[in-house]
């Protein structure tokens, strides 16, 4: 069609480009800003009026692994040159490292948490999707219903009782009482999401194999699953983001084993106050991830945060 | 759903019959399926809750677990709703969900309408729209009490740049007046692009026959904007307002690493003020029954919404 009057002009999307072009602009500035603190020196970091050029350094970031102590010209001497990039650094300051931050205990705990739950909650998820697709569950819409209402509950609200309950069974601040808590969380999600996929995969595949002598398991393994497979990995995407976010849970129930980055990531500080550069590149390592997946997963987008409701 | 003939002979065949020929039942196997999701659900979710219904009957104190919990009836209740700090974060709450809502709608909107003029590169800058909504509240609003820091902040500079007032004059976060607009403002920031993409498919799924039907009886451009644009959204848009209102109303992460609450309790939203009295004061029972006003609240309105939602969807 070359001619449509539904067509918008030329102008139009210019002035439409712009404009969107603008706030897409001005709204990455925030995150502009935490990956270029990351790189400041402190002195940059605070500086008036603010320094967008500004000289590199990798200041942020060491602090952010190491603890250091200030010491004094004989002590630094007494220790010999300074081995390392890093060790120089922090030398150059007058400082000495004393050792690891917990930075990268806190980073891996939302590592091992956020997988975990997240390999838990679509395994669940995948089952429980595709037994309410297929099959005749009695009351189907109310355990549906039910599985999505959990959402609604402020986390606050759970979190008194599950509080005491994981203080009882010895689940406070470890890792497995996270797993689950998190899984919990997000079956909801999991569960609508994946029903949705698996709703759209025909069921004359699965009619064709069980006629072929498969049973109705080895059908579920052999046909449903590898057809579902975008569908399961974009839940998996979202699940992990979700728990990787999470952050009023983990607030209340670790304090220390089992404490994720989001609760850490605002306690590290310096002298005076937030080392806004060690925190900026906290930050940035703990966000460009999921800036990375969430590009990723433009497709499925909007389907994941709707709990597939909105399909596109 | 239509029965598919496997599902119908399964129903028909004896189970022995069909274990044999088939290994599990498909009934066995969707118990199978469902019951984990189920009992993790309900040793997660449900028991908690009773719990917590249970507890705010009581006048329980976790920091003190050798006190017997006396039951104290519906007191807890009634202290709740006479108690004016209560009502002072339910008001904070409110205007938090109007105004993010408000703007949220009218930008998300916005910015949908001007997407889907489908310029050349819209693809590129939806995506980078959307990244904010993605990342951790926690950590960037941790991240936006630094850009609202007076003189040194980049809010405060950007806005002293542009209106000329002096970027250590004001305090977003410190100032009573302002604070509440501070949380709005990161609100905003972080979800537009929720409503945004949400829009977008509304307005996609809108057949572009329509408007030509609508061209050819000469309607005019407005009026075809409100008399199809509008209403065919309107059902997306509802969606949309429905998350926001639902996730804003348990709004924690974000606003406690930006305010903390404060100043004063200016921005004490009720989740907020709920983990004060639950984990700082340590009022178990009286803060169990504040948890089930607010369960209650956001199930009750949730429930009226989605009935308004379902009668405009039948239009």
């Amino acid at each position: 069609m070359s001619f449509s009057v539904t067509e918008p002009s030329g102008r139009q999307k210019l002035f439409a480009g712009f404009l969107v072009a603008f706030y897409a602009l001005v709204t990455i500035m925030p995150l502009a800003w935490i990956i270029a603190t990351g790189f400041k020196s402190p002195a940059d970091a605070i500086a008036y009026p603010p320094k967008v050029v500004f000289e590199p350094t990798l200041e942020g970031y060491v602090n952010l692994f190491t603890t250091r102590t200030r010491a004094s010209d004989e002590a630094l001497q007494e220790r010999g040159a300074p081995e390392t990039w890093y060790q120089r650094i922090v030398r150059d300051k007058g400082m000495m490292i004393v050792g690891p931050s917990r930075y990268g205990e806190r980073f891996m705990n939302s590592v091992i948490i956020g997988f975990g739950s997240t390999f838990l909650t679509v395994f669940l998820g995948t089952i429980a999707a595709y037994a309410f697709s297929r099959f005749k569950v009695p009351l189907k819409d109310d355990l549906l219903f039910f599985i999505l209402s959990t959402r609604m509950m402020p986390p606050i609200a759970v979190a008194i009782p599950i509080f005491l309950m994981y203080r009882q069974l010895g689940l406070n601040d470890t890792h497995l009482g996270m797993i689950l808590l998190y899984t919990a969380v997000n079956l909801s999600l999991s569960v609508w999401l994946l029903k949705g996929f698996i709703d759209e995969i025909p069921v004359e595949y699965e009619e064709a194999a069980l006629i072929d002598g498969y049973t109705r398991f080895q059908a579920f393994c052999k046909v449903v699953l590898p057809q579902a497979a975008t569908g399961i990995a974009s839940t998996a995407i979202f699940c992990l983001i979700f728990a990787w976010n999470e952050y009023a849970f983990a607030v209340l129930l670790t304090s220390g084993t089992a404490q994720t980055a989001p609760p850490f990531i605002p306690t590290i500080i310096g002298v005076g106050g937030q080392d806004w550069p060690a925190v900026a590149a906290g930050a940035t390592l703990f966000l460009v991830p999921v800036m990375v997946f969430t590009i990723l997963l433009r497709k499925h987008l909007l389907r994941g945060i709707t709990f597939g409701a909105v399909r596109k | 759903m239509s029965i598919s003939p496997i599902e119908r002979a399964a129903a028909t065949t004896p189970p022995g019959v069909a274990r044999r020929v088939k290994g599990l039942s498909d009934r066995a196997l969707a118990w199978i399926f469902v019951a984990p999701t189920i009992l993790l659900l309900l040793a997660i979710n449900i028991f908690p809750l009773i719990w917590t219904i249970r507890l705010s009957f009581t006048d329980y104190r976790v920091n003190r677990p050798n006190r017997e919990a006396e039951f104290i009836g519906l007191r807890n209740y009634e202290r709740i709703l006479t108690d004016g700090d209560i009502w002072i974060s339910m008001q904070a709450t409110a205007h938090f969900l109007f105004w993010t809502i408000f703007f949220q709608v009218v930008i998300g909107f916005a910015l949908a309408y001007l997407i889907n003029k489908k310029f050349r590169g819209n693809d590129l800058w939806t995506t980078i729209i959307v990244l904010p909504m993605m990342l951790s509240p926690a950590v960037v609003g941790n991240f936006w009490t630094f850009l609202y820091q007076p003189q040194i902040g980049l809010f405060n500079y950007v806005v002293g740049f542009l209106t000329g007032a002096d970027p250590s004059s004001f305090s977003m976060i410190g100032e009573v007046a302002l604070a509440p607009w501070a949380i709005v403002i990161v609100d905003t920031w972080m979800w537009t692009p929720f409503v945004m993409l949400i829009c977008l498919a509304g307005l996609r799924s809108i057949p572009d026959s329509i408007y030509e039907a609508a061209e050819c009886d000469r309607a005019s451009k407005w009026r075809q904007f409100w008399t199809i644009t509008i209403p065919l959204v309107l059902p997306f848009l509802m969606l949309a307002v429905l998350f926001r209102g639902i996730e804003n109303f348990k709004m924690f992460d974000l606003v406690v690493q930006l305010t903390g609450g404060g100043p004063g309790a200016t921005t004490e939203l009720t989740s907020i003020n709920l983990k004060r009295e639950a984990f700082e004061k340590w009022r178990t029972g009286y803060a169990s029954a504040y948890a089930v006003i607010l369960f209650v609240t956001v199930f009750g309105l949730a429930s009226i919404y989605v009935k308004a939602l379902n009668k405009v969807k039948e239009r």
